[in-house]
């Protein structure tokens, strides 16, 4: 026991379970004043205390579903319905999936471009880098919408107006992470690569580029996620393509609570399990430059 | 090791261990940091500890300092446990780094024992603390504008600002080069000299112990251990070029013997 | 460094000379052919062809400057008078491009040499750049026609943005004097105090970071629906996401930063016998200065965002994303750009005023004074 307490663990899982607990109770305490209402119009009187909790966490269109409701939907509408279907959320996370990584694969090699041009010719990098340090304090996804729309107008719809905005969105940590790992050699290591008389290329093969694997799959885990946001938010602009953000859009117009947070849990476990593979791809290349774990 | 210091001189001491132990248990089983020193520390002394790293050398310091807990044997600082004396700031410590709280200036270093203990009188203090590790003039400087020596000297005086009788060091001057800890230890003399303060000093430099001290505690690792305790006769006063009389390098040859005699077992 | 001829240029200079050159030259005959290009377009591209002679003597680097300028008025004064631009102007572009280019290079070039002072024109290429974007958006929307719909002109924007500034002021006090100012100061106040209090207790601190590390990695945005039915349309709701979406940042920041005091500082502090707050306010605070500012950075374009984006939910008819969202629905695109512009001033600023006072609390600190040497 002791043991267990000392590592990880055990403590996030009493804090998740605390978590829970509070969100039964919250469940009870919002849903409360409806269940009241309901019992009332259907002239149900001495409602017992453990039937009255119990219908609190089964309404239709709860204000806080209870977390077995949120489990329920989510299993009827990835397991339970047929995944093309337009129910199903399997198929909206897919959608939301496929243009994340477009539009993360398109960020990450833009980034990379951009900070080799930035490392090698200095006037790109005074002309560029304070514009790309200064478009990271300004609210970029307030463009989803019109990107979506200015696309679609001219033609360009589906996957790939969602795509920009993610690539749009990933490429910002990628070009800063990549600068800074690009210039980690330090001088001695640039001069004893001079020493060799090494070509550029040479330098940049052996020296920048693996000098900055590390820093290239930290903001990649930046990058993936918020890849993710921009995909879900730009779907909010298009209801007809599909989608988690669309799914959110319209549990939020019919009321249907269960709908957004299953929603909702499916996008965080998206967003996890690409992190947990940005990290798994990191843990390879590692491995494969011999950096002990 | 050590006879237990007579009755009379009980008054003076200052930190008294007595088959003093202590273990540490690490995921690699237990490392035995310390075993069964006795050792006195008398007032007025300037005492070296010396030994190869891992001699438990800095430990026994840290455990004067109430900041390791010792897991057998006694030890007293001032006639009580390590934990009262620090309570009743006993003690001055002074660090490998210096440690300086890069927001404050020189003089709002100092001046922090001085505001977490409420002393009154700050300035005065800072003044005169400043003065003895002749660093007046650069009150207002900040931490990171001064060079490693007056970094390590700022934190001395930070040390001495609470004019706490006793001063524990731990290789204070470890991280200069030879010149700059040349200099500092002739100030540090002087400065043992004006307040007549204890000294507790951690080194593994032979010709800084043998400069210093008058009393040389040589030490030896696994398990950490004290095999041999030196008095030194030279005079009190002592001019940087005493290290190349006879005397200097005959205590010199013999801390080093002892060093060795530590060693021996390993190989 | 690079290859230097003896015009004194880099190689990646001299292709950029001879571009700019060549394609004035073929700009200049195809107008003389066509025999309607305005007499300052013919006059710029005459001296794009002139600057060929630098690989005979060299040509200081103000002229490329100069002519990078001159060509620039020139584009903005044939702009009006076709409605289809000919292929001239477009190649009149080009070279105009190339020099500024050229000019940039060069401009650094002589920054690396130490031949000009960096503090000034380092700040000038910048500047420049943005410019350049500026104009050649401008030039391109209104010489191509691109449809407004899809990207309307600088120009169109600017004035619509003159034009409905009650309606952007009335957007811009809902959304970020409001929502914006208010979650933020929820969100990262709350976050701040859990941190200290979580500080407290190892079990708490190694339980709720890792969670509070993967949420802050999640699309909190996402919430913005429910906030909306439980808080209502006003900014309350938006506030409400706002806080959702700096908590965390702020959490995990606050304890993180905590724990970079050195364990000498730390054993500094008890031989002082100093108690749980001394240590904490003179020591672990200040020490955690640097992550707290970085989380407040951080958060204030999440914010923002988080209020923007709550408003595509359902606002009363007045805020920076019911704008956004509305507009963009009746095609007035321009209104979207100008409404995007205000964000992005008011984002920036919001940065910029936590960066300065991060620079006046964190003075020490080794980012911030290698900043300023």
């Amino acid at each position: 026991m002791q043991q267990l307490l000392a590592g990880k663990t055990a403590p996030i899982l009493i804090v998740l379970l605390a978590i829970g607990l509070f969100w039964y109770a919250a469940a009870i305490w919002m849903n409360a004043p409806w269940q009241t209402t309901l019992n009332q119009r259907a002239g149900l009187e001495n409602v017992s205390a453990t039937e009255f909790i119990g219908q609190t966490w089964s309404q239709d269109k709860p204000v806080l579903p209870a977390p077995h409701q949120v489990a329920g939907e989510i299993w009827n509408a990835t397991v339970g319905t047929d995944i093309a279907s337009k129910r199903s959320l399997a198929y909206h996370a897919s959608i939301t999936l496929s243009a994340t990584l477009l539009g993360f694969a398109l960020g990450t090699l833009l980034g990379i471009g951009l900070a080799v041009v930035i490392v090698h010719n200095d006037a790109s990098e005074r002309s560029l880098m304070p514009w790309i340090i200064a478009s990271q304090t300004i609210p970029i996804l307030a463009i989803a919408p019109m990107v979506v729309v200015g696309l679609g107008a001219v033609g360009v719809t589906g996957l790939l107006p969602k795509a920009l905005i993610s690539m749009y969105l990933s490429f910002f940590p990628v070009v800063v992470g990549m600068v800074k790992g690009l210039r980690t050699p330090e001088a001695i290591q640039l001069d004893l690569m001079h020493t060799y008389s090494a070509t550029p290329w040479q330098v940049f093969s052996k020296l920048r580029w693996p000098a900055s694997i590390p820093f290239l799959f930290a903001s990649m885990k930046v990058g993936v996620a918020i890849s993710l946001i921009g995909a879900v938010v730009g779907e909010l602009s298009n209801n007809a393509g599909g989608g988690l953000g669309v799914r959110l859009l319209t549990g939020s117009y019919n009321g249907q609570t269960i709908q957004i947070w299953a929603a909702l849990f499916i996008a965080a476990a998206l967003a996890a399990v690409l992190v947990i593979a940005v990290g798994a791809a990191e843990k390879l290349a590692n491995r494969a430059m011999g950096v002990r774990a | 090791m050590t006879e237990l210091a007579p009755p009379s001189q009980d008054a003076m001491a200052v930190v008294r261990a007595q088959n003093l132990g202590l273990t540490f248990s690490t995921n690699d089983g237990d490392v035995i940091a310390l075993s069964d020193v006795n050792l006195t520390i008398n007032k007025g002394e300037f005492v070296s500890f010396i030994g190869p790293s891992g001699c438990g050398k800095t430990t026994f310091l840290r455990t004067i300092a109430d900041l390791e807990q010792p897991t057998s044997g006694t030890l007293t600082v001032n006639g009580t446990t390590p934990s009262d004396a620090r309570l009743n700031r006993a003690y001055g410590y002074v660090f490998q780094a210096p440690a300086l709280y890069p927001w404050r200036t020189i003089a709002q270093n100092v001046a922090l024992p001085l505001e977490i203990m409420g002393l009154a009188d700050k300035a005065e203090r800072i003044a005169r603390t400043l003065e003895l590790v002749n660093l007046t003039g650069f009150e207002n400087k900040y931490p990171w504008q001064l060079s490693g020596g007056m970094q390590q000297r700022a934190s001395i005086a930070r040390a001495l600002s609470f004019d706490a009788d006793l001063l524990l060091m731990d290789e204070p001057f470890g991280a200069l080069d030879e010149i700059v800890r040349d200099h500092l230890n002739s100030e540090l003399l002087k400065l043992w000299a004006r307040t007549r303060k204890t000294i507790a000093f951690v080194t593994h430099s032979i010709p800084e112990a043998v400069y210093l001290s008058t009393k040389i505690v040589v030490m030896s690792p696994r398990p950490g251990r004290v095999t041999d305790i030196i008095e030194s006769d030279l005079p009190a006063e002592r001019p940087l070029d005493i290290r190349e009389t006879p005397e200097f390098l005959r205590l010199a040859a013999r801390v080093r013997d002892g060093l060795r005699a530590g060693h021996s077992y390993e190989e | 460094m690079s290859a230097t001829t003896n015009t004194g240029l880099s190689r990646l200079q001299l292709w950029l000379a001879l571009g700019a050159g060549a394609v004035s030259v073929l700009g200049l005959a195809l107008a003389l052919v066509a025999g309607d290009a305005p007499v300052h377009l013919l006059a710029f591209l005459l001296l794009g062809t002139a600057t060929l002679l630098r690989l005979r003597l060299p040509v200081p680097l103000w002229i490329d400057g100069l002519l990078m300028l001159m060509g620039a008025i020139a584009l903005l004064l044939t702009l009006p008078l076709f409605v289809a631009e000919p292929s001239y102007f477009w190649l009149a572009l080009l070279a105009c491009w190339a020099f500024a280019w050229l000019f940039v290079e060069r401009l650094s070039q002589a920054i690396r040499t130490r031949q000009l002072s960096g503090r000034v024109f380092g700040l000038l290429i910048p500047v420049l750049f943005g410019v350049a974007l500026l104009f050649i958006w401008e030039v391109v929307t209104r010489g191509a026609n691109v449809p407004q719909v899809l990207l309307p002109a600088p120009s169109q924007i600017w004035t619509r943005l003159l034009a409905s500034v009650p309606t952007l002021v009335a957007d811009f006090q809902q959304t970020f004097l409001k929502a914006v100012l208010a979650g933020y100061a929820m969100g990262c106040g709350a976050g701040f105090i859990v941190a200290i209090l979580v500080d407290r207790s190892p079990f708490l601190k190694r339980g709720l970071l890792p969670i509070g590390n993967f949420v802050s990695a999640l699309p909190i945005i996402g919430i913005a629906p429910i906030m909306v039915m439980w808080f209502g349309f006003d900014w309350q709701s938006k506030a409400a996401v706002v806080v959702a979406m700096t908590f965390f940042p702020m959490l995990v920041n606050t304890v993180a930063g905590l724990n970079q005091a050195s364990s000498i500082e730390r054993d500094l502090m008890r031989t002082y016998a100093a108690s749980y707050s001394q240590t904490l306010l003179k020591l672990r605070l200040p020490a955690a200065a640097p992550f707290i500012f970085n989380a407040l950075k951080i958060n204030s374009t999440l914010a923002l965002i988080g209020a923007i984006v709550a408003e595509f939910f359902g606002t009363p008819i007045v805020g920076m994303g019911f704008r956004i969202s509305t507009e963009v629905g009746k095609l007035n695109i321009d209104l979207v750009w100008a409404e995007i512009a205000v964000a992005a001033v008011a984002g920036s600023a919001f940065y910029g005023v936590i960066a300065l006072i991060e620079r006046a609390v964190t003075f020490w600190h080794p980012s911030v004074r290698g900043g300023r040497a």
